[in-house]
């Protein structure tokens, strides 16, 4: 089944924005982010700044994405969280309600037990964003914003 | 699946590239990463092996403006076409847009496009999609090499249903970004519709 069309409004993103503000403060992270499944970069929080985070989003996807195709063949559901250890900076990997992922970065200023705990409660804040978020979008009326553009909005934009 | 983004006003897409071994899926991304002003593309990506056959992915996010206050951002993948990659091809296409079914033009390729054209179709209604529904183009690459097969032949095995398709030499970047443009377009219309 194809999954409904992913869409954010102001309201929900930033009830999404200040979980990411507040786990990056609790944890002691270095960079928070929130990814959907298919590799767009929903929030992120944090020092970001010198960081591709499009580019970490999709890989972070993809990785999502391999880890999702090994528990398949194990007859596991998913493996919804994983940890990658590096000698300064780790990564842990958090799926929130089977749709988006969620992100944390962190350094020694921090540890996995924190991280893992910090975790848990973001994960219970933000699946209930989620599923408000997913039901307004499959609300009647809640079409794309892009009905009522022409084909000549597209046609411009091909213009060299 | 695209993402519509009220909050920042962006609206993202995913197109991938899709195509048999070696038919050029790569060179044409990284044509449309060389020749790409930098404020319009973030970097490019690539999941390849020590040969530089793609293992999983290649990446390249592009911005191409904006449409009534809302920045249109596509991201553009390739698979990796050897046949036994076929669990990675199917990742990777999940939430896709648009798709550009790259063909090899060579006449000893003929039958590698024809099954990558099937596995295409085959992976696309496991993810719950119709390729007939999913907007799509062809490009038959490859036109500068001596042993290739006519347009119309390629045409007729590729392309019954008469969607948008196109001659590319990707080495040189002719005919890359009609595709892409057209690829973009059909999904931009599609989206219009409410796809």
């Amino acid at each position: 089944m194809v999954e409904p069309q992913m869409i954010m409004y102001e309201e929900e993103f930033n009830q999404i924005q200040a979980v990411c503000d507040k786990l990056v403060r609790d944890a002691n992270a270095v960079v928070v982010f929130i990814v959907d499944k298919n590799g767009q970069l929903i929030a992120t929080s944090g020092e970001y700044k010198h960081l591709d985070t499009t580019s970490l989003a999709s890989l972070t996807a993809g990785n999502i994405a391999a880890t999702g195709g090994m528990a398949k063949l194990l007859k596991e559901n998913e493996f919804a969280t994983q940890f990658h250890e590096g000698e300064r900076q780790n990564i842990h990997i958090q799926i929130v309600g089977q749709r988006v992922i969620l992100v944390v970065i962190f350094d020694d200023r921090s540890s996995l037990g924190l991280v893992r705990l910090r975790v848990r409660k973001a994960n219970a804040e933000l699946d209930k964003i989620f599923e408000s978020l997913l039901k307004k979008v499959q609300e009647p009326g809640a079409g794309s914003p892009f009905a009522e553009i022409t084909d000549d909005d597209i046609d411009n934009l091909f213009n060299d | 699946m695209s993402f519509v983004n009220y909050s920042s006003r962006e609206i993202n897409c995913k197109i991938v590239y899709y195509g048999p071994g070696l038919c050029g899926k790569t060179t044409n991304l990284q044509y449309i990463y060389n020749r790409t002003n930098p404020d319009a593309k973030g970097k490019m990506i690539s999941l390849a092996t020590e040969t530089e056959r793609t293992l999983f992915f290649d990446f390249l996010p592009l911005s191409l403006g904006e449409i009534r206050g809302f920045k249109t951002r596509f991201h553009l993948y390739t698979v990796p076409g050897q046949v036994f990659y076929d669990a990675s091809r199917k990742l990777i296409l999940k939430g896709v847009d648009g798709v550009v079914f790259v063909a090899d033009s060579q006449i000893d390729r003929i039958e590698a496009n024809l099954e990558s054209f099937e596995n295409l179709r085959y992976n696309l209604m496991e993810q719950g999609y119709d390729l007939d529904r999913v907007p799509y183009v062809i490009q038959y690459n490859k036109r500068d090499l001596p042993n290739i097969a006519s347009v119309e032949e390629l045409r007729s095995l590729l392309n019954p249903g008469s969607i948008p398709d196109f001659e590319a030499v990707a080495t040189t970047g002719e005919g890359v970004f009609d595709t892409l443009k057209s690829v973009a377009k059909f999904v931009l219309t599609e989206l219009k519709r409410g796809g």
